[in-house]
């Protein structure tokens, strides 16, 4: 462990934390200590764990923010959900399956990721916030007028209103109901061997020569580009990977359900939004802080009854004190004063003198 | 006829987003900042104009008043609280924090009045006007709504020209030190564009719900996100922008409501902002901001 470097460390931590959590769950499950409750979050925690790890990517690496990561989800959702439906008869192992669905779906949703971004990256600040919360909605929005179906005659889309099909016809995706009646593929296992998978993608990816060429674009865009980093390379990089994350994630999240439907609840912007509140409250730029928050977050409410109610409320309230926690200077200088390293770093400058 | 009902109702919405916009622009202008909680004031302001007047049954110009100044306080106190200590702070933290902002006052609202829709009650009893025999009808609300927005321009446009706090506004719009150093009160200013803000939400929000009865927690976020759009289209900072880009936005949403798909009327909508912001970011009247190294 000695010679390790400080980044290897941290990073074998943060996987060590999540085999360690697996283990502990699967215990208590084989055990009997876990309600069926808490048994049916497992796979929404580990849902939300990787698309905050995408979103994470995108706003403390790339230091974009985005709004419109639900709707990167809502495509992997789709995409995967469709694919499974379809191969459904044809392939019979459960795993296979799942992994082409995942494939199909990260995939698609890395491709929305890359056209979005081409179009997107090349505004900065509120403007890009905003364009990606638009971008959120039109998926969304298309998704619910979307219908495809399969008959004896072949394949069969529309934007509007459907077209009636052969007897033996079956709809892929109706519309605002979605696509029904999708294998409940996902498993806890599966969750966190896809947490796993995301979390080494990124680790590589920010110790990566390419991870810091996107770190300098974040901190000076200017002189990144004075140096000869290919600014639109590097930002549609980190964007298409943090978009393909949040699709895995979207297929994860649908093969959890039967019924899959773009609903502003699940797809919409509150959804990008509680995503957002795990990597701030996280801590921006840590992947294992959007772990832990996420799995806080979605358990809390549900472990104090009494608090179900009141969770958006605590999101926002988490937001709004996170920030000024952080930036305000008076909440600095008071931390300045108070905190425990402070005091410790006085005593030991005294102590040499 | 069909046509021209269409066009008056999309000017109608439009003039209602323009007064929104307005808010987004001011503040944009001066504090830099996307007050993504704009449209959650405006749903305040209805809930406060539904609980005063079909409630208590407060004559509908005083509830509108009641309205103007919660919205108004509201504003100013989301000021000192949470934007204030984040002027230095990274336009991340900050819009970040709007969002957090915009989202406590829907929850609240959530809280407070129920999820349930409550219908609302116009405040506009202006009888409508029938011309072509009948076959185009203009609603009471539509005429009162647009003129509203003009008298609204007209009187904050000669606010910013003529008066000493105008100008104060457009001093620290460009140049925030330089007004300082001119002795202008940078926080009271802020501050008072927040308030015009605000108060103005509240209008608009009270003529939005005569329009759409219909009021929510969520009222406020969509006409608050499409507002910014117009304000963005028409030329971010710009006053006669606001107006142009609110008038063709609501045209623009109504028309593809009727003629191409109602369920993709939104989706468009956010198109035209897309497009806007990639092939003209500075929008239609909007001057044009050179990038300093």
């Amino acid at each position: 462990m000695k010679g390790m470097k400080k980044t290897t460390k941290d990073h074998l931590i943060t996987f060590g934390l999540v085999i360690a959590v697996y283990i502990i769950v699967q215990l208590l499950i084989t055990t009997g200590h876990m309600s069926s409750l808490m048994q049916g979050l497992l796979v929404p925690v580990c849902t939300y764990s990787i698309v905050a790890i995408g979103l994470n990517l995108c706003v403390g690496y790339l230091g974009e923010l985005s709004i419109g990561h639900a709707g990167f989800m809502c495509v992997g959702a789709f995409s995967g959900g469709l694919i499974s439906k379809l191969l459904s008869e044809t392939v019979t192992n459960g795993i296979l399956l799942f992994v082409i669905a995942l494939a199909a779906g990260t995939l698609m949703a890395a491709l929305f990721g890359f056209l979005i971004g081409i179009p997107v990256l090349r505004l900065r600040g509120d403007y890009l916030a905003i364009v990606t919360l638009a971008f959120g909605e039109i998926i969304k929005n298309i998704i619910n007028v979307l219908y495809i179906g399969k008959d004896g005659r072949g394949f069969h889309f529309s934007l509007s209103t459907p077209v009636e099909l052969e007897e033996d016809g079956l709809w892929l995706i109706n519309g605002a109901k979605g696509i029904a009646k999708i294998s409940r593929l996902s498993s806890f296992t599966i969750g966190v061997i896809l947490i796993l998978i995301c979390l080494f993608v990124v680790y590589n990816l920010v110790n990566s020569r390419s991870g810091r060429a996107i770190m300098a674009i974040r901190d000076n865009r200017i002189s990144a580009e004075s140096v000869g980093i290919n600014i639109t390379k590097y930002k549609l990089m980190a964007f298409t990977i943090s978009a393909a994350i949040a699709g895995a994630g979207g297929v994860l999240y649908a093969h959890n359900l039967s019924t899959v439907t773009a609903t502003p609840a699940n797809f919409g912007y509150n959804m990008s939004i509680m995503i957002l509140v795990f990597v701030v409250l996280g801590g921006i730029g840590s992947f294992r802080g959007s772990i832990i928050a996420a799995a806080i977050m979605t358990l809390l409410p549900e472990l104090l009854r009494g608090l179900y109610d009141y969770r958006m409320l605590i999101y926002s309230i988490v937001l709004i004190v996170m920030m000024l926690f952080n930036w305000s200077p008076k909440i600095k200088d008071w931390r300045e004063a108070h905190s425990l390293k402070g005091r410790l770093g006085k005593k030991t400058a005294k102590e040499a003198e | 006829m069909s046509f021209l009902t269409y066009l008056i109702n999309g000017i109608s919405l439009g003039s209602v987003y323009a007064i929104i916009a307005l808010g987004y622009t001011m503040v944009y202008g001066i504090a830099k900042m996307l007050n993504f909680a704009h449209g959650d004031v405006i749903m305040i302001g209805c809930y406060a104009v539904f609980m005063t007047m079909s409630m208590q049954s407060w004559p509908p110009l005083v509830s509108l008043i009641f309205a103007v100044v919660v919205c108004t306080a509201l504003g100013v106190i989301i000021e000192k609280i949470a934007y204030k200590p984040l002027r230095r702070a990274t336009p991340l933290a900050v819009l970040i924090t709007a969002i957090g902002v915009s989202y406590f006052l829907q929850n609240s609202a959530l809280l407070l009045f129920g999820a349930d829709t409550k219908s609302f009650t116009s405040v506009v009893t202006l009888a409508p006007i029938k011309l072509a025999g009948g076959d185009l009808i203009i609603p009471g609300t539509a005429i009162v709504t647009v003129l509203a927005c003009v008298v609204i321009m007209i009187g904050l446009t000669l606010f910013i020209k003529k008066t000493k706090a105008g100008q104060a506004m457009l001093a620290v719009s460009e140049d925030k030190d330089a007004a300082q150093l001119m002795g202008i009160n940078i926080n009271g200013t802020i501050s008072l564009t927040f308030a015009i803000g605000s108060g103005l939400a509240a209008i608009a929000g009270v003529l939005l719900c005569s329009a759409y009865p219909s009021l929510s927690p969520y009222t406020g976020s969509m006409p608050g996100i499409k507002a910014f759009t117009a304000a963005v289209f028409g030329g971010i900072g710009s006053i006669p922008g606001a107006l142009l880009g609110g008038v063709l936005l609501g045209v623009i949403e109504i028309l593809s409501k009727a003629y191409i798909s109602s369920q993709l009327a939104d989706a468009i909508v956010f198109a035209v902002l897309i497009v806007v912001l990639l092939v003209k970011p500075t929008g239609i009247l909007g001057k044009k901001i050179s990038e300093k190294v």
